[in-house]
C-alpha cells in the first residue's frame, strides 16, 4: 500500500501539493505511488527558479531506469523555490518521497487546477494498481 | 488477459511488481532494480524466464530439418552443446533470434523469445513438413529459471552432483538439481557467467525456493525484467524488437557471421541474404555513452549537427558505468560530435564500440 498522507491534496497526474491553507507559496512533488510505479528515480528536471507557470503546465521531468514522466505544476504563478538535492540525489523521490524528495515552491498567483483530497486520490490509485 | 507463469504466486508474495510482457504476467523488479541489477554483478541474481518458449524437434532428421529452417548450421553441433542462432523469412528478414541445444543424436531444444514463440513453432513445423521429424512446442511444460552472477556456479554446486566445472558456456546436460529433473545450460543474457534451469512447470517454485535459499548466504537476489533488460543492454546483447526485427538481415545487425552458408543444402532466406552479404552496410550498431544525465530511448533520433543521422533501439541508465547508455544504428563513418534528440534537446553523446561491460574471465 502506498502511503498517502491526509493533510496534502493531489492530482491526478501524481503530484501531490503542500501549503494551500496560507494561500501564499505551495510546496509540489510526485506522491509516493507514482515513485514506485516509476521504479528507482535516476534524473529529475526542475524548472527554472523565476519561471511563471501556469496551473496544469509540464514544467519538468523525471526519469527512471524504464521510463521517462513528466511533471505538472498543479497551480500557476512563479516558481520560487527548486530543490536542488533531489536533483543531486533523484533516488531522494523514492526514499522520501513527500520529504527529502519534493520537486519545487510556487508562489501562487494564478488559477489552481482540480486538486483531489487524500480519500479521492486513494480511490484513484486503488484502481490502478 | 496476460498469462500467469507457475512462478506467480512466489513474485507476488516477494512483492513483485508485476507487468505484462509479451503476453505474460511478469515480474518487473521486487523492489530496486539497480539493486537487482548490482547483485547479478558482484553475486548472483535468479530470474524466472518461464515466458520463453521451448520448441523440441525430435527424430532422424532434426539435424537437416534445423539446418533448411534456419540460418546456422545446427546439424554439426555435438550433442550437449548449444548454438546462438536465428530464423528469418524469405528475404532474409530476422523472425526472432534462437539458442539451439542438442540434447541427443536425434533431439534438438529451441529457445524462442516469448513475444515470437508461437510464430517460429508454426514457422518451424511448416518448414520441417518434409524432413523425418516431429516438431513439438511444449513451452507450456516448461518452466525456465537463470540463476546468474559471479556466484552463480557456488550456489548451483550446493544443489546438484553434475559436472558443473565440465559443462562449458554455451552447453546443456540433463541432471539433478535439488532432486528435480533439469536440464543445466550454462546460458544466460546478463553478461555474467550463469545458469539456465528449464523444469517441469510444477517444479519451478520449489526449486526457486531452494535456489533461494542456497543463493542467501552469497547474496543472491530476486531479480526481474528490468534489471534483466539493462544487464544485457551493458553486455551489448541485442533484444528482438529493439536491435532486431523482421525489417533488418543479420548482416544489417551486425550479426552476419550466424549465417552459415557453406552448411549443405539450401535454407529459408538464403538467396536473399547471399545477394547481400556483401553490400556495404548503411548503418551499423553501435554503444552511444551519455555526456549528461537524460536517458536516450528506443526511438530517439541520433543526430550530428542537426541532421538525423541514426536511430537508439534501446537505451537506460547504466549502473555500472554511472550513465546513462545506449545501443543504437548509426550511419557508417559518423562517429565524432553525435547527439540524440531527447525530446528536443540535443544531448551530447560519445560513440563507443559495443558492448559496454565485459566481465573479467
Amino acid at each position: 500500500m502506498s502511503n498517502i498522507p491526509n493533510e496534502l491534496s493531489y492530482t491526478k497526474e501524481h503530484e501531490w501539493v503542500a501549503g494551500l491553507d496560507d494561500g501564499l507559496t505551495v510546496t509540489v512533488g510526485i506522491t509516493a505511488y507514482a515513485a514506485d510505479a516509476l521504479g528507482d528515480v535516476v534524473y529529475v528536471q526542475l524548472p527554472e527558479v523565476g519561471s511563471t507557470v501556469e496551473g496544469g503546465d509540464s514544467i519538468g521531468e523525471v526519469e527512471s531506469t524504464k521510463s521517462v514522466s513528466e511533471i505538472y505544476t498543479p497551480v500557476g504563478g512563479e516558481v520560487v523555490e527548486v530543490n536542488q538535492a533531489v536533483v543531486d540525489d533523484p533516488s531522494l523521490v523514492n526514499s522520501d518521497p513527500y520529504g527529502e524528495g519534493w520537486m519545487f515552491r510556487v508562489r501562487m498567483e494564478g488559477d489552481t487546477e482540480d486538486l483531489l483530497s487524500a480519500e479521492e486520490y486513494a480511490a484513484l490509485t486503488s484502481g490502478e494498481s | 488477459m496476460s498469462r500467469p507463469t507457475p512462478l506467480r504466486d512466489v513474485h507476488e508474495s516477494l512483492g513483485a511488481t508485476l507487468t505484462d510482457f509479451a503476453g505474460w504476467l511478469m515480474p518487473l523488479r521486487y523492489g530496486s532494480e539497480s539493486a537487482e541489477h548490482n547483485a547479478v554483478r558482484q553475486a548472483a541474481g535468479l530470474f524466472d524466464l518461464s515466458h520463453m518458449g521451448e520448441i523440441f524437434l525430435t527424430g532422424p532428421q532434426a539435424g537437416q530439418a534445423l539446418d533448411y529452417a534456419l540460418v546456422g548450421h545446427l546439424s554439426a553441433l555435438v550433442p550437449g552443446r548449444a548454438r546462438y542462432t536465428m530464423i528469418v523469412n524469405e528475404r532474409g528478414g530476422v523472425l526472432d533470434d534462437l539458442i539451439v541445444y542438442r540434447l541427443g543424436d536425434e533431439e534438438f531444444m529451441v529457445v524462442a523469445n516469448a513475444s515470437n514463440y508461437e510464430k517460429v513453432g508454426n514457422e518451424l513445423k511448416e518448414r520441417a513438413k518434409s524432413y523425418d521429424v516431429v516438431v513439438e512446442d511444449r513451452s507450456d511444460q516448461y518452466a525456465l529459471i537463470a540463476v546468474q552472477g559471479p556466484r552463480s556456479q557456488e550456489i548451483l554446486a550446493t544443489l546438484t552432483d553434475a559436472d558443473l566445472d565440465g559443462l562449458k558456456y554455451y552447453a546443456g546436460l540433463p541432471g539433478l538439481v535439488d532432486g528435480r529433473n533439469a536440464l543445466i545450460a550454462r546460458t544466460g543474457y546478463t553478461g555474467e557467467d550463469g545458469f539456465e534451469l528449464f523444469v517441469a512447470n510444477e517444479d519451478a517454485a520449489p526449486l526457486w525456493h531452494a535456489l533461494m535459499a542456497a543463493g542467501e548466504p552469497y547474496g543472491i537476489r530476486p531479480a526481474g525484467l528490468s534489471s534483466r533488460d539493462t544487464l544485457r543492454l551493458e553486455a551489448g546483447m541485442p533484444l528482438y524488437g529493439n536491435e532486431l526485427s523482421a525489417e533488418l538481415t543479420p548482416f544489417d545487425a551486425g550479426l552476419g557471421r550466424v549465417v552459415k552458408f557453406d552448411k549443405p543444402g539450401d535454407f529459408v532466406g538464403r538467396s536473399a541474404l547471399e545477394a547481400v552479404k556483401d553490400d556495404p552496410p548503411r548503418r551499423r550498431l553501435v554503444g552511444l555513452v551519455a555526456r549528461g544525465r537524460r536517458v536516450p530511448r528506443h526511438g530517439y533520433p541520433v543526430t550530428k549537427d542537426g541532421a538525423v543521422v541514426g536511430e537508439v533501439t534501446s537505451g537506460a541508465p547504466s549502473q555500472t558505468l554511472g550513465k546513462p547508455i545506449a545501443m543504437a544504428y548509426v550511419d557508417m563513418g559518423v562517429e565524432e560530435g553525435l547527439a540524440v534528440d531527447i525530446r528536443g534537446s540535443q544531448e551530447p553523446m560519445d560513440l563507443v564500440e559495443l558492448p559496454f561491460y565485459r566481465r573479467k574471465k
